[in-house]
């Protein structure tokens, strides 16, 4: 069928001409100015010495910090613990929304809220049941499980404040993961399935060699903007745990803002774009869109015969 | 309007002394200071605008054809929400025409106001802020010479001659025309009273009592009852700056490692074992002392004014405590200004000439504790807990053991790294629990570079020198 296909996707592409050309160039011109220029810009600053020649200061300066390190530890601790939770979560939402079951839409609805909540918001509303006079600590309380508000935000507590930031993350975060696997559970065509279904794969093989090979650019798509939002967690560390924890974008912003330093500001920044890249790259490698070709994930979903002919043992 | 009374309680009316006090302990750091004397940003809050009524007959006169007046005043002040609402809301809901109260964070209001005056175009037309941010524009030559302005509202409004003389910066210029002041204070509730060490007075309460009296309320209670503003928003470092360190030791840059220092930390440390941990989290100390989370706190009087104007009988304020080297205190001052690239210079004038109107102050006073920038008196119907902390204020400067500690000045945009230095020490010696003189020596070396890239010379209660400070 690819045979075919490219010559006719060829001659039809020759008779546009330059016209897909021009059409990417606003978005171009928009990333090479709104995106490029200023990455740029950010790595110069970035390897700026004082006296304004390249040098290492800014990025010996960060270093140097004493909050240097806890930020990146507590960056990384988070990126591990909110990014599994997530992916759990989302695929459980994401599979109830595609069992087609009665009233699916609402479940769609209820799930989607917490889209429409900012993160400063979404840390703020986490706060008001964490805190000691919170929600939790009152049902704790009044049910008898605990006779003195427990802390849960204290900074000597570094486990449940970091669970807190987890799950304040999660119940903010985990909608968008799963409208893209939605959407990606969606696009399967429903004769795999019944394929499947017809071989005598239980619903567990189903997911295991149906749904989730043919997910994966989905699920690639997913975790790449999942890392990335977790590495630019900011306003729900702020609001839940103030100044007992930081993290890499809130010493970014603080260094830019606070302490009117844009060269060690842009060395953070510098430190969160090579981590989000370097985790990109890596799903990239882990997750090749196909398999066999490792090109293009719509390929991918149209050659699914491995996983059929494992299902079919 | 409120008319202001000459028959005002006695806590009250002290405010004119108070306003004289404080203002004469700035200008004896001025003098001493050098000229280029500046406070540094932490919250004073500015508002208003002009009030057309009636009983201001100079206000109609000036205001009378600005009904179409469209302004906007850029504030370090007044940025939490509810002080900024009651600025749109209350304060300024008088003023004959439309005003754009925006709440700016220190860094990009100081570059905002530079950028606006570097492109010779700009759209802020009075700016709110502390003495320190105008050391820095007056420095740079961008805001206005208010000299004759200062000159037509002295006709009925009563500027300390101390208070002008800094707004001159060492000039013959006037640079902002002052507009609020604040301190800082404790508030307790009235149950915690009980707990209180025998023989501590409330109006007198050493260190020492302090920390016997928050050892004692965990101790009955099952709960630490102390609070501290160490959240991201908090002000504590102020607490270092202004009280602890001074109070301690008789000076702060110049005695940062001393052997005192090292005591002040250390009762810091002792205390912190009874203070709620979730301190870290609190920006405001009014919510947890309103939620019960604490019982006893520091705070800014504009922070502690929620839980005093709320339950007014269930809290009471007091003065900060009293250290070894006396009662220390940071006095806060603000003030109001025009950018030389202002778009309605007139309509800027007729605004500062509402907000310092002595009702308008008054109005700023009762909704956001930030007590008037004149000497003039406070009125008589002054609610509780603003009468209350006005009280605890004319306690704490009038007090025989005063010392007046001024905000770290001369410092320019070093103002954020200077406080580092104090939050990272409360982070490694609290916090991480390090040894107190190991991480101040280090830390000495952070401080010392901060005042070096500031150029800034000691400033009370730290001897001036005339040159860069020198971290002791």
């Amino acid at each position: 069928m690819a045979a075919t296909d490219t010559p006719d996707r060829t001659r039809r592409l020759g008779h546009l001409g330059l016209a897909p050309y021009v059409l990417l160039l606003p978005s171009l011109v928009f990333l090479a100015v709104f995106f490029a220029r200023p990455m740029v810009d950010a790595f110069t600053l970035a390897f700026e010495d004082p006296s304004g020649g390249f040098g290492l200061e800014p990025i010996r300066q960060m270093m140097a910090d004493s909050r240097f390190g806890e930020a990146l530890r507590t960056t990384l601790i988070l990126l591990v613990a909110i990014v599994p939770v997530q992916f759990v979560l989302a695929m459980s939402m994401a599979l109830v929304i595609n069992a087609k079951l009665k009233g699916q839409s609402v479940w769609l609805y209820i799930y989607a809220i917490p889209l429409a909540v900012s993160e400063l918001a979404a840390g703020i509303i986490w706060l008001s049941i964490f805190t000691q006079r919170g929600w939790l600590n009152s049902w704790l309380i009044q049910t008898g499980l605990l006779e003195q508000p427990f802390d849960f935000l204290g900074y000597q507590n570094r486990g449940w404040l970091i669970a807190a930031i987890v799950l304040a993350e999660a119940w903010r975060a985990t909608s968008i993961i799963m409208i893209i696997l939605v959407a990606g559970l969606q696009s399967i065509p429903s004769d795999y399935l019944e394929a499947a279904e017809i071989y005598g794969a239980n619903l567990w093989k189903r997911i295991r060699y149906v749904i989730l090979p043919m997910l994966r650019p989905s699920l690639q798509v997913a975790l790449i903007l999942r890392t990335v939002l977790a590495l630019q967690v900011f306003a729900i560390v702020i609001a839940l745990a103030g100044a007992s924890m930081t993290v890499l974008s809130a010493e970014a912003y603080k260094w830019q803002v606070t302490y009117r330093g844009p060269n060690v500001a842009a060395a953070y920044a510098g430190l969160i774009l090579l981590l989000s890249s370097s985790a990109a790259a890596l799903f990239l490698w882990l997750l090749p869109a196909s398999p066999r070709s490792g090109r293009g994930a719509l390929n991918r979903a149209a050659r699914p015969e491995p996983e059929r002919e494992e299902v079919s043992r | 309007m409120t008319h202001l009374s000459t028959s005002a309680p006695p806590g009250v009316r002290r405010w004119r002394g108070l306003a004289a006090a404080l203002a004469g302990a700035l200008l004896l750091a001025a003098c001493g200071g050098g000229s280029t004397a500046d406070l540094e940003p932490d919250e004073l809050a500015g508002e208003a605008d002009a009030d057309e009524d009636a009983d201001e007959g100079d206000g109609d006169a000036t205001a009378g054809a600005g009904g179409d007046l469209d302004l906007t005043l850029l504030s370090t002040q007044l940025r939490p929400v509810e002080e900024a609402e009651a600025v749109r809301n209350v304060v300024l809901a008088d003023f004959p025409g439309t005003v754009e109260f925006i709440g700016e964070d220190d860094g990009p209001f100081v570059d905002r106001i530079l950028a606006e005056a570097e492109a010779g175009s700009g759209s802020v037309d009075v700016i709110g802020a502390l003495h320190g941010d105008f050391g820095t524009f007056a420095a740079e030559d961008v805001l206005m010479d208010l000299s004759d302005l200062l000159e037509e509202l002295s006709a009925d409004r009563e500027f300390p001659d101390s208070l002008v003389e800094l707004t001159r910066f060492g000039t013959d210029a006037v640079y902002y025309i002052p507009w609020v002041q604040a301190t800082y204070a404790m508030v307790a509730s009235t149950e915690a009273i009980e707990y209180l060490p025998d023989g501590a007075d409330l109006q007198a309460l050493t260190y020492d009592e302090l920390l016997e009296w928050a050892r004692v309320l965990e101790e009955e209670t099952g709960a630490p009852q102390f609070g501290l503003p160490a959240g991201e928003d908090g002000l504590l470092h102020r607490f270092f700056q202004g009280f602890l360190y001074p109070a301690f030791t008789g000076g702060l840059n110049t005695t940062f490692t001393s052997d005192a220092a090292v005591e002040g930390w250390s009762w810091l440390q002792d205390v912190w074992e009874h203070t709620n941990p979730q301190s870290t989290t609190y920006g405001f100390m009014q919510e947890p002392l309103l939620s019960g989370e604490v019982m006893v706190a520091w705070d800014h009087t504009a922070r502690l004014i929620g839980a005093l104007e709320e339950r007014p009988d269930d809290f009471v304020a007091f003065p900060s405590p009293v250290g070894p080297e006396g009662l220390a205190f940071m006095p806060v001052v603000g003030g109001l200004g025009i950018p030389a690239t202002s778009p309605d210079p007139e309509g800027a004038r007729q605004l500062i000439e509402y907000l310092t109107r002595p009702d308008v102050a008054a109005l700023t006073l009762r909704e956001t504790a930030f007590f008037p920038g004149t000497g003039d008196e406070l009125p008589d119907d002054l609610e509780g807990g603003v009468g209350a902390l006005a009280e605890v204020v004319a306690a704490q400067q009038d007090s025989p053991d005063a010392l007046p500690s001024l905000l770290p000045i001369g410092l320019g945009d070093q103002g954020g790294a200077y406080n580092k230095v104090f939050q990272d020490s409360f982070r490694a010696i609290i916090l991480q629990g390090s040894d107190p003189a190991g991480v101040l020596e280090s830390e000495a070396a952070n401080l010392q570079s901060v005042l070096d890239a500031a150029g800034a010379a000691c400033w009370e209660p730290d001897p001036d020198t005339g040159d860069v400070c020198q971290v002791g």
